[in-house]
């Protein structure tokens, strides 16, 4: 059995290998599939729907479809950057993201990708939802008003820190990230170095005394937009 | 030919945007040979004097002084421009917008720490205007036609936007200026 696949990303002939998924071959081929909710060391689950790509006609998820020889894969076409604009102005508009005091700006990936697709301002009606603040925990400040539901920290606590320090409840527009105890998050067994603490794309989950750390100008996506290191690999 | 003309409103923010149009610097001289500025705290003309190629709004509808402002400003206005943050989401006053506004009115006039106010009225005068139950975004109030965001939006964005929109051409802005804080 050959070792390799090939298969095309807009066009673009990639070879990946058995196993991996369309988004592992494209990041290794230097092919940004935007995303918010993966992260490679994590399982991926393809909830945030913003890898969403067109395989051999039909959408798929990036983060969890395995490749298979000769597909034809849409990445990068007006329609799902539409699309992918449609989410990321509905994760705005169902959250409270007020960036210009957000410990997070600069370095925050759903703000990042808003810059990226270029929205100036979400095209949707805001919901301003009444969210919990949870400052109870010595070294850790829970947000939930920045919470675009991606589960990367329910994963890490459950897979790498083996804590299950997060979970979803609710169901719909009610669903949120709680915390396993009866109250706050002082109350679980979750500390400042676990990988859950630093998985949070958004300003979600912050390590208190670590805030605007870098100057304005010199943040993470500043300059260049998210997803130019995995671009600059094929230049 | 007469020259374009320019409005701008502060609604419930902070004049920050405001400023940040004034940060184009030695521009500005520029911009008075291509437009004229009509109602605008920068050359303080109270009343649209005719019709306007385009308004810069700041702010919020926090109060419905701030909506008909907006309103005005629309019918005024070939194109509507929402500068800042507060103008497209509310901002720093729309956090109010989990809190019912009579608590926000009593903790502001009766119960904060640093509160004196012994006969216990909350300003109710009618020339004031009547506060809205939250703060609007622009864009639900009337139709917005551009959105330059920031806290302020930083002059060049401001500047660019003014350039291609005066000369008829796309806005087609870099990433680097484009920021929401």
């Amino acid at each position: 059995m050959s070792n390799e696949i090939t298969f095309s990303i807009d066009g673009t002939i990639v070879k990946g290998k058995p196993g991996q998924t369309i988004m592992q071959a494209a990041d290794e081929a230097g092919i940004y599939i935007p995303r918010l909710c993966y992260l490679p060391e994590l399982t991926p689950h393809g909830s945030c729907r913003v890898c969403t790509v067109i395989v051999n006609g039909k959408p798929q998820t990036a983060c969890t479809q395995p490749i298979t020889e000769g597909m034809i894969v849409e990445n990068d076409t007006p329609e799902l950057k539409e699309h992918r604009r449609n989410l990321v102005d509905m994760m705005f508009i169902e959250g409270n993201h007020f960036c210009m005091f957000c410990e997070r700006s600069g370095n925050c990936e759903l703000q990042a990708m808003a810059y990226r697709l270029g929205i100036l301002a979400p095209k949707f009606p805001f919901f301003f939802p009444d969210k919990a603040v949870d400052s109870s925990h010595k070294d850790i400040f829970l947000d939930l008003n920045r919470c675009i539901l991606c589960g990367r920290c329910v994963n890490a606590s459950n897979d790498i820190d083996k804590k299950g320090a997060f979970g979803f409840v609710g169901r719909g527009i009610h669903k949120k990230i709680a915390v396993n105890s009866e109250k706050n998050l002082k109350d679980t067994n979750m500390a400042v170095t676990d990988k859950a603490a630093s998985v949070c794309p958004v300003g979600t989950i912050n390590k208190k005394g670590t805030a605007f750390a870098t100057p304005y100008g010199q943040r993470m996506y500043d300059e260049k937009p998210i997803g130019s290191d995995i671009e600059a690999k094929n230049k | 030919m007469a020259k374009p003309k320019i409005a701008t409103a502060s609604l419930a923010g902070c004049f920050g945007c405001h400023m940040s149009i004034l940060d184009i610097d030695e521009r500005i001289l520029q911009l008075i040979e291509i437009v004229d500025f009509d109602k605008s705290p920068i050359d303080d003309i109270k009343k649209f004097t005719g019709q306007c190629a385009v308004g810069l709004i700041e702010g919020g509808c926090a109060n419905e002084e701030n909506v008909h402002v907006l309103q005005d400003f629309r019918r005024h206005c070939d194109i509507l421009i929402a500068v800042g943050d507060c103008a497209i989401n509310g901002d720093i006053p729309a956090l109010r917008n989990n809190i019912p506004l009579k608590e926000c009115l009593d903790e502001a006039y009766l119960n904060g720490p640093s509160v004196f106010n012994p006969e216990k009225i909350i300003p109710n005068d009618k020339e004031l205007p009547l506060c809205l139950d939250r703060v609007y975004p622009c864009s639900e109030v009337v139709k917005i036609d551009y959105s330059l965001p920031g806290c302020p939006p930083n002059a060049e964005i401001i500047w660019q936007a003014l350039v291609a929109i005066l000369n008829n051409k796309p806005l087609d802005l870099p990433y680097e200026i484009i920021k929401y804080d």
